[in-house]
């Protein structure tokens, strides 16, 4: 069982020793003659504009928060749809109208969302 | 086929690192994160004891469990929104209005 | 198998509701008068269910796959629950406009917690408990937050909501383990494999979990440190329904996982622990009351003592245990939601007025105020001819007969220092002179929620012993 892994558990081995001493040599045995423009962000080239802890507009939020609930909705409609058949043959039609039934009422909320503004780039 | 037991120790961890953060974390947002690797960590429970035991009402209820963790992150996130608003702080040490 | 056209008929009071639900969405949308319709339409709603309810109680059965629970206890808690929201919402009514807060969403939402307590009350699976208790506390979160411009409801939201995520995590995780053992999450299978699983530690592991995460809800002592902030933070609407429908939700469900725990000999597993986390909660809720000045905060600690109270009968845990607890959330539900309706028609816009010291004088500025909150005070505080009093009497009777009696006697003990601070309010108000301004605005939705919970709350007290014979009918 665990015997398998002990390929793995040398690979990971490596690769940290590898990591930490590269990083740590360099840090020891580099040369450090600092000017302003090489303490200055890496931008590609580019002079850096403003701090990385740029705010982001509100108005992905909404986008955002709606599309996580609407999204997280399907995985209740993806298994039905998956099973339909055999759901079908063993419970008729009422398997299809309790999925009309909860697809209503998620419109209704969309509706509301849409109705209310949510969607509103501005 | 891994033994039961580790994914128990796995989730089992994770909800203690998930109460740990929660308890020492002072960002209303980290807290808030933390709370969802506890729920997460349940979910993991439940669906290795699921597949454990070829039992398929583990893994529904990881949906629900899912999507209710979805609407409480779109609702406490609007919560932190409006109290940053007012306040300019996510930081609970500093949300003391009402003593705490 | 599908559910028969019976099966519908008997769920009809949560049915009512969800699709009042929709229907109210779809009047927000697109009406421009909903503010005027929506109010009384929830209204209608709640009565509505709360009277069948009351007509379906006979009809005790298990429904939808054993999913959910017909008739019965469940059934009394949907009274509860739908007749104390519509003495809500006859509150709220000129509440928010006061405050400034009204947003479509207020009603809807108060519907949804609602169903959502209406789902703890009646499930029979751990599923079905979650979901309830999910579809309450989120809209709990927003309706504690809603005076969004107001950083004191952001304040609360804030806490309740991250309180209470933190026990929902302890709840799922309960259930993870719990489901782990049993193999199923329908509460009557596991209550007939309880004397297996009972030596199971991951099962008795998940079902500490999971009452440490309703521990949490109900607010008892060590998990009530959110309490005190959440119900003076927000707006007191809110706080009423909280306070009551949320609690009795929270210890429907107790009931539910308690009943089948001591029906088989395993009563003594949790017992121990339900005695301690109800005595710290009288005690400590009853002592920090007293040094409380403002009116929402010292009913918080009220709260959490009563919790202690409710969590007598449970401990109790016979069927007269079970009974009284019923009782006993019935007129805590009535009494608070009075009390809270009060405060809320005393509270100005700026959310003012709510110190003890604002409410000197009221016998003389509003007789008829001060005369409905000394009755409730009295309620609390559990002086005999108002359902307060024989809701701890009840209570307490159960705890003796199961050999709990030095419970009962912490049980008297932290009323009687409870009566200090309930009658220090009726004594502020009628012998305390002051000559401060106090502009109440009159608000008859209010005053005739108010009065109903008073009626009520007299009609309890007077006929006690018919109504909990009526419960006990039901509790098997």
């Amino acid at each position: 069982m665990i015997e398998q892994y002990i390929p793995i558990f040398l690979v990971l081995a490596f690769a940290i020793t590898f990591g930490v001493v590269t990083v740590f040599s360099s840090e020891i045995f580099g040369p450090k003659r600092p000017t302003s423009e090489k303490l200055s962000t890496y931008e590609s080239g580019m002079k850096p504009i403003g701090t990385t802890t740029e705010r982001i507009s509100i108005k992905y939020y909404m986008v955002a928060m709606l599309f996580i609930i609407f999204d997280l909705e399907v995985i209740f409609v993806y298994p039905w749809a998956v099973q339909f058949r055999s759901l079908y043959n063993e419970f008729g039609m009422f398997a299809f109208y309790s999925m009309l039934v909860f697809l209503i009422v998620f419109e209704i909320g969309y509706l509301y969302a849409y109705k209310k503004g949510g969607f509103n780039w501005d | 086929m891994i033994p039961i037991e580790y994914y128990l120790s796995l989730s089992a961890f994770m909800f203690i690192v998930g109460v740990v953060g929660v308890l020492t974390r002072r960002n209303a947002i980290i807290v808030f994160m933390s709370i969802e690797l506890m729920l997460n960590s349940a979910n993991l429970t439940l669906v290795a004891f699921s597949s454990y035991l070829g039992n398929p009402i583990g893994q529904i209820f990881v949906f629900f469990v899912m999507t209710v963790a979805a609407a409480e992150a779109a609702i406490g996130l609007a919560i932190i929104i409006s109290l940053f608003r007012n306040k300019k702080t996510v930081n609970i040490d500093e949300i003391n209005i009402l003593k705490w | 198998m599908i559910p028969t056209a019976l099966e519908f008929q008997l769920l009809l009071p949560v049915l009512i509701i969800a699709a009042g639900i929709l229907i109210s969405l779809i009047i927000e949308m697109f009406s421009s008068k909903s503010e005027k319709i929506l109010p009384w339409f929830s209204i209608a709603l709640f009565v509505s269910t709360a009277y069948y309810s009351l007509l379906t109680v006979g009809h005790e059965r298990i429904i939808f796959n054993s999913m959910l629970a017909a008739g019965g206890t469940a059934n009394i808690f949907f009274f509860v629950f739908t007749f104390g929201a519509a003495i809500v919402t006859l509150i709220s009514i000129d509440y928010i406009k006061k405050i400034g807060m009204y947003y479509g969403e207020y009603y809807i939402l108060l519907q949804s917690a609602v169903l959502g307590m209406m789902l703890m009350a009646n499930a029979q699976d751990l599923v079905m408990i979650f979901m309830g208790l999910e579809q309450m506390s989120v809209c709990f979160y927003i309706l504690a937050g809603f005076n969004r411009k107001k950083i004191k409801s952001n304040e609360a939201a804030m806490k309740y909501f991250l309180l209470g995520a933190f026990a929902t995590g302890f709840i799922v995780y309960g259930i993870a383990l719990m489901y782990g053992v049993a193999q199923t999450m329908s509460i009557p299978a596991i209550a007939n494999g309880l004397l297996i699983y009972s030596d199971n530690i991951i099962f008795v592991a998940g079902l500490l979990l999971f009452i440490i995460g309703f521990s949490f809800k109900i607010a008892a002592v060590p998990f009530h440190m959110w309490v005190p902030d959440v119900y003076q933070g927000s707006p007191t609407s809110i706080t009423a329904l909280m306070s009551t429908g949320g609690k009795a939700a929270a210890f429907s469900s107790l009931l539910i996982i308690f009943t089948p725990l001591f029906a088989t000999t395993q009563s003594t597993l949790f017992q121990p622990y339900l005695v301690v986390i109800a005595t710290l909660s009288m005690l400590l809720g009853s002592i920090v009351a007293i040094a409380q000045t403002d009116l929402k905060r010292m009913l918080a600690y009220s709260s959490i003592s009563h919790a202690g109270y409710i969590l007598i009968g449970v401990a109790a845990g016979s069927e007269l245990g079970i009974a009284s607890v019923i009782f006993y959330l019935s007129a805590y539900t009535f009494m608070n939601l009075g009390t809270f309706g009060i405060i809320s028609m005393i509270e100005n816009k700026d959310e003012g007025n709510l110190s003890l010291n604002d409410y000197s004088g009221l016998g003389n500025k509003k007789p008829m105020l001060a005369a409905l909150l000394a009755i409730f005070m009295f309620a609390l505080a559990g002086i005999p001819p108002f359902a307060g009093f024989f809701g701890k009497y009840y209570v307490f009777i159960a705890a003796i007969e199961s050999n709990l009696t030095w419970l009962a006697i912490v049980g008297v003990l932290s009323s009687v220092i409870s009566i200090y601070f309930y009658l220090r309010v009726v004594v502020v108000m009628y012998f305390q002179k002051d000559e401060n301004i106090l502009n109440v605005e009159d608000s008859s939705p209010a005053l005739l929620g108010i009065m109903i919970s008073a009626l009520l709350v007299i009609v309890m007290g007077i006929a006690p012993g018919s109504i909990i014979n009526l419960i006990s009918n039901f509790v098997k």
